[in-house]
């Protein structure tokens, strides 16, 4: 059941991010592009992830925000069409050869509903399931994964998110340096 | 976009955003403290306290909001939240030679599925949470008040935000 | 054959980032290439008929590590996306800049005036 209702969002945000891409007015294309982010939301919050339905929900509205205060404002002319016609053959020609040589890797996965750790004894996420409210006092599980066992991740997710905040205001400087020599 | 003489939005927006602010911000705070309990965590609710100033910003103008958390305010938090969990994490070396060490006992006083139950967890949301609030806030508001304009026949970035003196 | 659609919207947001001429629609690629990339590992730790990772005062904890879904996924997801925002927001100020440089989102254009 679970398994239809995805690809029934799935099959939408497909259309979506295609009408994205392909409309040339820049406006609703960032807004199809929120309608894909909505759609993946509930696609998590279906498979039992309501931390990230949460988060992914929170961060879409606040990257359209960004989005459309930040690029709409200035350039209104429409710029539709591809790169020439050779390039975008060799490129759509060698994108659909990925697709060819990754759609057998995909098939073979083990299908959907059998996560890695109920085919392995000894697994870190069983460790975490079972001993997590013991080991840490968290009775979410996700909480006590990342801010627990593994914090360094968490550590260096908060180097890359300063890093990344602060490349953007250097990119963005106005005032420059007052020439003294 | 805000050149008239009132900044922001209609009257409505105004309006509703002054009702709904304290909510959100209480919902992103919630968030935050019982993300050890709950869906949630010090991720969403730093994004949901973020979007408080985004609204505040969007719907008053800049300037009030910029009044309410400046620019420099929200680097020095943006500092003190990384600051704060590597302090947690250098504290876990102290107290038994393990970084991020949960040296906080656990289920004391009150048992599980309370507040105060799961050590360092809490303490390092808050953590998280100011960090993130304070840095989306920075973007946001650094991408809203730089713009390109035509100065003297060639395009510039300038800011609309008035230059403190030094 | 969820996963098989997943990998196809990752391809579309790769078409987006390589084929169009315009700027922005290249940063909106690479957004859905990121929201592609998520969904593909979110769907890996999915158990049949499972439940979140989260326990209430009720449950058997038994009972709950049979039949909760896998967190360690969850877990990297959720700080890929809020650093996806962080670039997104690095990407903007770079397209900020070019415009400025250039008075023209377009990658063509930019590469002929570069001079």
């Amino acid at each position: 059941m679970v398994e239809i209702i995805i690809s029934v969002f799935l099959v939408f945000m497909v259309i979506g991010a295609l009408i994205a891409l392909e409309t040339t007015d820049l406006l609703s294309s960032v807004i199809s592009i929120g309608a894909v982010g909505f759609a993946l939301s509930i696609c998590f919050l279906l498979v039992g992830a309501p931390d990230i339905a949460i988060t992914q929900m929170v961060v879409e509205v606040l990257s359209l925000v960004i989005l459309i205060r930040a690029t709409i404002r200035h350039d209104l002319t429409t710029i539709d069409g591809d790169r020439d016609f050779f390039g975008l053959m060799a490129t759509l020609a060698l994108i659909f050869a990925l697709l060819l040589l990754g759609l057998p890797a995909f098939l073979s996965l083990p299908p959907f509903g059998t996560p890695a750790m109920s085919q392995m004894m000894e697994s870190p996420a069983r460790h975490y399931l079972s001993g997590g409210l013991r080991e840490t006092g968290a009775a979410n599980i996700v909480a006590s994964v990342i801010l627990d066992y593994r914090a360094y991740d968490t550590l260096g997710e908060a180097t890359v998110l300063f890093t990344s905040i602060l490349g953007a205001l250097a990119i963005l400087r106005v005032y420059s340096r007052k020439k003294k020599s | 976009m805000n050149q008239n003489k009132q900044p922001g939005m209609s009257l409505i927006v105004q309006t509703v955003a002054r009702w709904l602010k304290g909510f959100i911000f209480l919902y992103g705070v919630y968030i935050i403290f019982y993300g050890h309990l709950s869906p949630g965590g010090g991720f969403a609710g730093g994004v949901i306290v973020a979007s408080t100033f985004v609204l505040l910003t969007l719907a008053f103008g800049k300037e009030r909001s910029l009044g309410k958390l400046g620019k420099l305010l929200a680097s020095e938090l943006d500092s003190l939240g990384a600051l704060m969990f590597l302090l947690i994490a250098v504290l876990g070396i102290a107290w038994g030679r393990i970084f991020f060490l949960n040296f906080i006992e656990k289920a004391v006083p009150t048992g599980n599925f309370k507040l105060f139950s799961a050590g360092i967890i809490p303490l390092c949301n808050v953590a998280i949470g100011i960090k993130v609030a304070a840095s989306l806030f920075m973007i946001f508001i650094i991408l809203a008040v730089i713009r390109v304009q035509e100065v003297k026949g060639r395009r510039r970035l300038v800011t609309t935000e008035k230059r403190r003196k030094e | 054959m969820i996963y098989a659609m997943c990998f196809i919207l990752f391809l579309i947001g790769l078409y987006g980032a390589t084929c169009k001429k315009n700027i922005v629609k290249i940063i909106l690629g690479l957004v859905v290439m990121e929201y592609a990339v998520n969904l593909f590992l979110v769907l890996q730790g999915w158990r049949k008929n499972g439940q979140a990772p989260i326990l209430d005062g009720r449950t058997n904890l038994e009972e709950f590590a049979a039949r909760a879904v896998d967190p360690v996924p969850q877990a990297l997801v959720l700080t890929s996306i809020v650093i996806g925002l962080g670039i997104l927001s690095l990407m903007v100020a770079i397209a900020i800049r070019l415009y400025e440089r250039y008075g023209t989102f377009d990658v063509t254009e930019m590469k002929r005036l570069k001079g």
